[in-house]
């Protein structure tokens, strides 16, 4: 069992450092270069979330991001102190609402949603963890 | 980090793009598309160097099928990787976005829609 950790300001340019950090340590331990990738795509649609519309892309406020690489699982905790997130109120939207009403956004939680096995957003009285969980068959 | 390069082949406007389109970069291909949709009818889009896509690449293209569809505005991309290809393949973008393998395809096919 190995973690990592890594903590960014909410500006949208460090995307790119942040994907680059999941892929390198993800590409240490799996073999898999879709489900990497996948995992890559999934972290930086939650972190891109978080920064757009909880942070208002502030670089003066921080994302934390915890990668938990365990034997048969990858757990990725993204952390905050923004306004925090409900999934019980998101409702997704149908992929002709987004081409009809062009929306821009509501495309990345379907995506996280569609990679992920487990996907929860949990309020603590101080923080806000969104927490990503995907297992990896054993190659 | 983006680079968007453009060009004419007869009448097809090759839009190509470098790099990664994600949150921070995708506004200047939104901007592009945004641009030429207001007189080319035949695009073209090379995604041979496209390394990377996240939701908000995706979010400009599929924002663009109502506009392009009442304007009768042609739009295929080609030359996608894997990795690329799959993002559109999660959500079945690549059932309403155009996407074939080479530019000649690319050609054949705005001809044909």
């Amino acid at each position: 069992m190995m973690q990592y950790n890594y903590t960014a300001p909410c500006s949208k340019k460090n995307l790119a450092d942040i994907r680059n950090f999941v892929n390198k340590i993800l590409t240490h331990h799996f073999n898999s270069e879709i489900e990497i990738h996948h995992m890559v795509l999934a972290v930086d649609e939650v972190c891109a979330n978080l920064m757009i519309h909880s942070h208002k892309c502030n670089p003066k406020e921080t994302i934390e991001l915890l990668i938990d690489v365990k034997n048969q699982e990858v757990i990725f905790e993204i952390k905050d102190t923004g306004n925090g997130f409900n999934l019980k109120n998101y409702q997704e939207p149908t992929i002709k609402e987004i081409v009809v009403e062009k929306k821009k956004g509501g495309l990345g939680l379907m995506l996280v949603k569609r990679i992920m096995d487990k996907v929860e957003f949990i309020k603590n009285e101080n923080s806000n963890v969104c927490r990503l969980k995907k297992k990896i068959p054993t190659s | 980090m983006i680079t968007i390069q453009t060009n004419k082949e007869e009448d097809f406007y090759i839009l190509k793009i470098r790099g990664e389109v994600d949150a921070s970069s995708s506004i200047h291909l939104d901007n592009k598309i945004g641009e030429i949709i207001k007189s080319e009818k035949k695009i073209l889009v090379d995604c041979n160097d496209l390394q990377y896509i996240s939701s908000a690449g995706l979010g400009v293209f599929m924002s663009y099928i109502h506009e392009m569809e009442e304007g009768e505005i042609k739009m295929v991309l080609y030359g996608l990787g894997n990795n690329v290809k799959n993002v559109f393949h999660i959500l079945g973008l690549d059932q309403l976005i155009n996407i074939v393998e080479t530019k000649e395809d690319a050609k054949l096919l705005v001809d044909a829609i």
